[in-house]
């Protein structure tokens, strides 16, 4: 998976978990629980998504690292390399 | 026959459904069983003479409009992944609280509420006004607080005993497990529900949204097996080794999640509920459903829920007698914002009632009984609503012996024990409780305990 894919993965994610979000314009760089009404429920579902889908562990002392879009591709790049972008559902 | 799965969930209402869908969701086997042929538990229906009944269900509490943020309905949707529009909610009327001489109407829209309490009570609405404030600012969803007294929170607050009694009413009915007096944190959490939030019903009904659970979880890929009863958890080293079912199959589980209630399941495990902190709740109701043979509103009655009371004070405890029918909730599922009418005029009324009492009846005093006590509570109904028995064309009737016989839950406790265990855990290190007994009560209730139970401890990697 290419680092636009990753990026996908995540955003579809985020779509499956509430599709009721708008994710169009979100912003790379800044906070995504800034951003999109996510409860901590919901970003502990994130993770739980990441391991169902492409089997991807993160640990909790990681969960930093899926704060903005940006960090999380930098996180599961190297981690998602081997896998293919899931389709949508 | 043995076999295997991560997570055995014993009961398959409202509560086990939640947890089967998140729990195989996320790749668990799992395994559900009911001992009943229909699902639901308390929140149940049936078919009687060619009609379709509801059990539990009057109305979905916590209804907050499409696309509203943050809301326990909306949490939990997100959580089963399922889409808003599949609930098919249509929203209530208009409700009310009816005491000799006093009514407080409410909707969807909280400001009619208060508004109302301004009216009635207007050397209360500064107090009633901090009152909303202390609720919108606690937070109920806190795992780790201790249990405290409504009545005392709300006397420090409010002054006037009726006030108090008509805020008590709705709220005791929708979800108090305690006589006389709710958990502090309860009242929060039935006050937001229902006054802040609101009241809504899919127009099929608590079927509607027991399908759509079932469904939910046989397409995640969980087995539900029905008819299907635990006769007992084999218990070795501290923790539940495998559950031996009424047919005699022993299934072998890494969990257990049971909402059968506490004393239940420990009695489940050969252990008797001894301690004052285990033993089972006593509140229970009887019901009637009165078919009509034109719709309410043909008879002048639009209020979707009135809760009544026709003495001076409002009691809330197991009543001496039968039951009580001087206080009630009488429900119209016709009284929703339906695209369509519903086919015929239904009254729903539920009053407290006391299970050994109604245990101890043989037939046929018990169906006597049943009648007498139905006559006793619409005198006091139609207090409160039009006079609707002369168009009464058919009544079914069931009583706390009844809610025994199909939640298994003792005393045919409704709100499950007075103590409750928020944490869901046990003394066994993979036992653990969801339903009414872990604390949330309510439709939506019971599937946030469901979920958060799942979540908190069978979803753990």
């Amino acid at each position: 998976m290419t680092e636009p894919e990753v990026r996908q993965a995540v955003l579809d994610i985020i779509e499956r978990i509430a599709p009721d979000e708008e994710l169009g314009d979100i912003n790379d760089a800044e906070p995504i629980r800034e951003q999109v009404d996510l409860d901590s429920m919901d970003f502990l579902d994130i993770v739980m998504e990441l391991r169902k889908i492409y089997g991807v562990e993160v640990p909790e002392e990681d969960y930093v690292e899926l704060s903005t879009l940006e960090r999380s591709v930098a996180y599961l790049s190297p981690r998602m390399q081997d896998k293919e972008l899931a389709a949508k559902v | 026959m043995n076999e295997d799965f991560d997570t055995l969930i014993i009961g398959a209402g409202m509560s086990g459904l939640a947890a089967g869908i998140r729990l195989a969701y996320f790749g668990q086997r799992v395994l559900l069983v009911e001992r009943h042929s229909i699902i639901g538990g308390l929140n149940s229906f049936y078919r009687l003479r060619g009609r379709d009944h509801d059990v539990g269900l009057h109305a979905v509490t916590n209804y907050v409009p499409k696309g509203t943020k943050g809301k326990p309905l909306t949490k939990l949707l997100r959580q089963l992944r399922i889409s808003w529009d599949e609930l098919d909610l249509c929203p209530q009327l208009v409700s009310s609280v009816a005491f000799p001489g006093r009514r407080l109407r409410f909707s969807n829209d909280f400001s009619l509420f208060h508004e109302e309490v301004a009216r009635e009570f207007p050397h209360q609405a500064d107090d009633f006004a901090k009152l909303v404030t202390l609720i919108r600012d606690h937070d109920e969803l806190d795992l780790s607080q201790k249990a405290t007294s409504a009545r005392a929170v709300i006397g420090d607050v409010l002054s006037d005993p009726t006030l108090i009694d008509m805020l008590f009413c709705p709220l005791c009915y929708y979800g108090s497990a305690l006589e006389h007096d709710m958990d502090w944190n309860q009242f929060v959490i039935m006050f937001k529900s229902i006054f802040f939030e609101g009241f809504a019903r899919p127009r099929r009904g608590v079927r509607h949204i027991i399908k759509l659970l079932s469904q939910r979880f046989k397409k995640n890929g969980g087995i539900l097996r029905t008819k299907c009863g635990v006769e007992r958890l084999d218990v070795k080293d501290g923790r539940v080794a495998s559950v031996t079912l009424d047919n005699g199959d022993v299934v072998n589980a890494e969990r257990i999640l049971s909402s059968a209630g506490l004393a239940e399941t420990l009695r489940l495990c050969g252990k008797e509920p001894t301690g004052d902190d285990e033993q089972p709740g006593q509140i229970s109701f009887m019901e009637s459903i009165s078919v009509l043979d034109r719709l309410p509103s043909d008879l002048g009655h639009d209020e979707t829920i009135t809760f009544f009371c026709s003495s001076d004070r409002f009691n809330y405890r197991v009543p001496e007698g039968l039951s009580d029918p001087t206080s009630g909730v009488i429900c119209s599922p016709n009284n929703y914002a339906y695209d369509e009418p519903l086919d015929e005029g239904i009254m729903r009324v539920t009053t407290q009632a006391r299970f050994d009492r109604w245990d101890a009846m043989e037939e046929p005093g018990y169906v006597a009984a049943k009648h007498a006590c139905y006559e006793a509570s619409l005198d006091e109904v139609v207090k409160f609503v039009p006079d609707f028995r002369p168009n009464v064309v058919d009544v079914d009737i069931f009583t706390p012996r009844t809610i025994k016989k199909f939640t298994g839950h003792d005393n045919g406790a409704v709100y499950g024990a007075p103590h409750k265990r928020l944490d869901g855990r046990t003394h066994l290190e993979n036992l653990f409780l969801c339903g009414t007994d872990q604390g949330f009560l309510g439709i939506v209730g019971a599937v946030l305990s469901g979920i958060s139970m799942a979540n908190l401890h069978l979803l753990k990697s």
